[in-house]
């Protein structure tokens, strides 16, 4: 009776630590680690698919970007940090691949523009209004009496 | 009165000129951060021979291109009888060709249907060597210089024109 209690522990045994094994292998293989396959994802929505342009590496199912998403995973898996990545890519594929791109010189134009035409459209607003403010009241029409396209008022 | 009226048409001008230069751009082509930077090193198996290792120190001290193609790439198919052509003429710099996540059998009968141009082939399997060089349209061309260092690059197919006014004179340029 005991020998038949230890053999089956010893059959329980191989099979748990044989069910081990074998899932193990799985997770190396198909990078099934939900924390690698998230921080991929995130990373991957910063980076641009250059065939298709207008699609992160994330969306695209171009066979570039799917290349790409299993590079990030096998760099992540090897302990690199996402800086490392966004390196990695930039060397390669230049600023244009961030859909970020860093502030430098080549770029000033993108990131300070807006500001500055918001800026000077202001000005010129505030000196056209300021230009009207001086203007006498024969300058501008009468107020019309009645809107006719509002209701009840006819 | 006549200034305000002259107010829109200038800024139509403006505008006009911003479009115009903006049509003339091709948003495909993206500057490679690579030119004037070392090719990235690369060993892997010829796509002849897979037993035989082809690496970029076995071309340093030459003036080389890099042809990336595929069997599966239309715009390869288009090019190549202008590689072909390339590889007949005298002084021409020796061609390697990077056979781009193609099937070996399939890259094999592609070139033997369609003429050899390359004086060796290396077999990307996985397009890993294409991602270290940045490639993400086939077909792509490299010069790299003596040194091992990228000194141009063609993204989509070479044209006459192209290889007459900018390949041509860069390569002799690189010889001299």
């Amino acid at each position: 009776m005991l020998k038949l209690n230890l053999r089956h522990a010893w059959l329980c045994l191989f099979l748990v630590l044989g069910v081990g094994v074998v899932q193990a292998k799985e997770a190396e293989s198909a990078a099934a680690n939900p924390e690698i396959e998230a921080r991929m994802m995130t990373l991957a929505t910063e980076l641009r698919c250059l065939v298709c342009q207008n699609q992160t590496i994330a969306d695209s199912h171009a066979d570039l970007a799917v290349d790409l998403r299993q590079q990030i995973r096998e760099m992540l898996a090897t302990g690199k940090t996402e800086n490392e990545i966004r390196d990695y890519m930039v060397q390669r594929y230049g600023d244009f691949v961030l859909y970020k791109p860093p502030f430098k010189a080549s770029t000033a134009v993108l990131w300070i523009g807006p500001a500055v035409l918001l800026v000077l459209a202001l000005t010129l607003l505030g000196l056209m209004l300021r230009k009207r403010q001086r203007l006498s009241d024969d300058a501008f029409d009468p107020e019309p009496e009645a809107d006719p396209n509002t209701p009840n008022k006819a | 009165m006549k200034a305000r009226l002259l107010w829109p048409l200038g800024i139509f001008i403006v505008l006009v000129v911003f479009l115009a230069i903006g049509l003339k751009l091709d948003p495909r082509e993206v500057p490679s951060p690579l030119v004037g930077k070392p090719a990235p090193e690369f060993s892997a198996p010829a796509l002849m021979e897979p037993d035989r290792v082809i690496r970029k120190q076995d071309m340093l001290g030459k003036v080389w291109m890099l042809n990336v193609f595929a069997s599966w790439c239309v715009a390869c198919r288009e090019e190549h009888p202008l590689m072909v052509a390339y590889a007949r003429t005298s002084g021409a710099v020796p061609v390697i060709g990077l056979n781009y996540k193609d099937k070996r059998e399939d890259g094999k009968a592609w070139l033997s249907q369609l003429g050899n141009p390359y004086t060796d082939i290396v077999f990307d399997l996985d397009g890993r060597i294409g991602i270290n060089f940045g490639v993400y349209g086939v077909p792509e061309t490299f010069i790299i210089d003596k040194a091992g260092v990228i000194r141009y690059k063609q993204i989509g197919p070479i044209t006459p024109e192209a290889l007459r006014d900018k390949i041509e004179p860069l390569l002799r340029q690189l010889n001299a």
